[in-house]
């Protein structure tokens, strides 16, 4: 079965003046799959994903995300994914409901379309109690379970989730990982960056950086095969060990 | 365009819901306007004068009754030694010490000419000036009625030749400091404001993180900043209207001019304070540096706008450099239609020159302003 590509890096490299963030980066990504992106921290994991979604330039190689090139189409590009940064970003000082009409609302959807999407999540999540609280006033764990959601709001072919459950509780992490596999299983590609490595078991494919380079790439089974050890952690332990 | 009423929307949601900061909006600049321009006078009055009256004689005592007569002047005991009146300037009591010698009444009798030493702190060199001229007064009046009257006495015939002026003062007839001072605060009242608010405001987000997720949206440059701007832009012009409402209401200062002039003008200008404000914000990565290139600008622009200080008795290189200073034209204009009914065709330079500006500085914003790093 020819699985279609909906992205593809070649030699993507970005420089910091000498200090080489992301050294020819190149790997695939297909439609529909969970791709786990590891690398310890500083690896360029997010430098990388900064590429991938069109708010920084590659000093060279290219990349194409849902069939449109990162540099010199990176407006289109942005029209295809959703994007849900490390640190969180929907605004504090606006009600969940707020946070949701801006954001339809930029990605340049209807008030009528807003509407029913905002009832759909109401729904789906069942936050009818909070949906006029101020995003600053909830526990983490809703902002995250949120924040996904409204990068999914204009029905991206692609999302990027940088380190999305970091410092959450495991049955918020859980129950977020639901999320992201029913989100898989409706057709999104998920991107995803991670530190925990219970996690990167859930991925179909995982590839892991190494300060600037992707070392290994394949699913979590064929790696623990590959490194002979039993556990997704002690693939990135052993990775990790042997470029020191 | 629908996309820019999202942004407006959200903005204007994010203004009202911080009640502090909407406070400091408008409560801030209404004791700002009510308070400096009572305060900021240039008008030398309560000037503390000590005499030194070595005569003691009905003369001396006319002079010093003359002086005291008038309302610029407060005088302070009276000494019989000069050096306890110099004793009393050095301690900052007195301001001028006018000295009268001894013989002062039998010299005018006698000879016509006598001399006054009059001493006058001058640290602040343009007050001095000023007292100077107000003892320079009193006394040529109290010499012409000395001259009369002993035309009177001698029989003279010889009738002094005088010269003399009547001013008449144009558009502040009655020379009130408030008049002048008002428009120009509230100018600087107008600027202060929509500059701090927009030079932090995109900062705040950057700061945040907000603006790289909007920087991952297909949103288009000149959206957001329209969007981001807009309100600010409103903002100013109801605190100019605030502002115009307590000058009429609080001050009565005269509005000659059509005011929609004045509107049209700010309208535009604030266009450019908000570009400058957005080109700060595009270069600092926090709102403690936005603030401070906001004040390093906002200082220089307020003492070199002519507002406390005239251009015309600036150095040439400093005159020139106000050349660039919006608050100038703005001011001027502010001064031109409000107190002497300046039309449209008046202020076309400034209007021509604060349009191009505008334009300049937001180009230059909107192209410092990157999506993509």
């Amino acid at each position: 079965m020819e699985k279609e590509k909906i992205i593809t890096v070649k030699n993507l490299t970005k420089k910091f003046g000498d200090f080489t963030a992301v050294e020819a980066i190149s790997f695939d990504v297909y439609k529909g799959e969970i791709f786990g992106f590891l690398g310890a921290n500083g690896a360029g994991k997010t430098t990388a994903m900064k590429m991938l979604i069109g708010i920084s330039n590659p000093t060279s190689g290219e990349a194409n995300v849902a069939g449109f090139d990162v540099q010199s189409n990176s407006e289109m590009v942005k029209k295809n994914i959703g994007y849900m940064s490390q640190k969180f970003s929907m605004y504090d000082d606006l009600t969940v409901k707020e946070n949701i009409v801006f954001f339809g609302g930029i990605y340049g959807l209807s008030r009528a379309e807003i509407k029913i999407k905002t009832a759909a999540l109401v729904a789906e999540l069942q936050i009818e109690d909070i949906i006029n609280s101020l995003v600053g006033s909830l526990p983490l764990g809703w902002k995250q379970k949120l924040s996904f959601s409204v990068a999914l709001l204009h029905e991206p072919k692609i999302v990027f989730l940088d380190e999305p459950t970091g410092g959450v509780d495991p049955i918020t992490r859980r129950q977020f990982w639901e999320m992201i596999y029913t989100q898989a299983y409706k057709g999104t590609t998920i991107f995803v960056t991670t530190h925990y490595m219970d996690e990167a078991e859930y991925c179909d494919r995982v590839s892991i950086m190494v300060a600037g380079k992707i070392e290994a790439l394949d699913t979590p089974k064929k790696l623990k095969e590959q490194f002979k050890v039993d556990s997704m952690n002690d693939v990135f332990l052993k990775l990790a060990r042997n470029i020191e | 365009m629908k996309t820019i009423l999202f942004i407006v929307q959200k903005e204007f949601k994010q203004i009202f819901r911080d009640k502090n900061m909407l406070k400091l909006i408008f409560i801030l600049p209404i004791l700002q306007l009510l308070i400096l321009s009572n305060a900021a006078t240039f008008d030398v009055k309560n000037i503390n004068i000590t005499f030194v009256d070595n005569d003691q004689s009905s003369d001396s005592k006319n002079l010093i009754e003359s002086f005291r007569a008038s309302s610029y002047f407060k005088s302070t005991a009276s000494f019989f030694s000069e050096k306890e009146a110099v004793e009393e300037m050095q301690k900052g009591n007195t301001d001028i010490i006018v000295n009268i010698p001894v013989h002062f009444n039998r010299d005018l009798q006698k000879q016509q000419k006598t001399s006054v030493s009059v001493t006058i702190n001058a640290i602040d060199a343009a007050t001095a000036g000023i007292e100077n001229v107000y003892v320079t007064q009193i006394i040529t009046t109290f010499n012409s009625k000395i001259q009369t009257e002993s035309t009177y006495l001698s029989d003279l015939t010889e009738v002094q030749e005088s010269l003399l002026v009547i001013p008449s003062f144009w558009y502040n007839k009655t020379l009130n400091y408030k008049t002048f001072m008002v428009p120009g605060i509230l100018v600087l009242l107008v600027t202060m404001l929509t500059l701090f608010l927009s030079s932090m405001n995109i900062v705040k987000e950057k700061e945040l993180g907000t603006l790289e997720q909007i920087n991952v949206t297909p949103i288009k440059k000149h959206q957001f900043i329209i969007g981001k701007l807009f309100p600010f832009w409103i903002l100013g012009l109801v605190i100019l209207t605030v502002g115009l409402i307590i000058a009429k209401v609080v001050f009565n200062v005269p509005m000659l001019g059509n005011m929609l002039l004045v509107y049209l003008f700010t309208g535009v200008y604030l266009l450019l304070v908000l570009g400058i404000g957005l080109f700060i914000s595009n270069h600092t990565d926090t709102q403690q540096q936005a603030m401070f290139i906001a004040w390093f600008f906002m200082v220089i622009f307020i003492l070199m706008s002519g507002l406390f200080t005239p251009i015309e008795s600036m150095p040439k290189w400093a005159q020139n450099s106000t050349l660039i200073n919006p608050i100038r034209y703005f001011v001027e204009v502010m001064r031109m239609v409000m107190l002497k009914g300046s039309g449209f065709s008046d202020i076309i330079p400034q209007f021509v020159i604060i349009s191009v500006y505008a334009i300049l500085m937001n180009g230059l914003a909107v192209c410092s302003y990157k999506k993509t790093t």
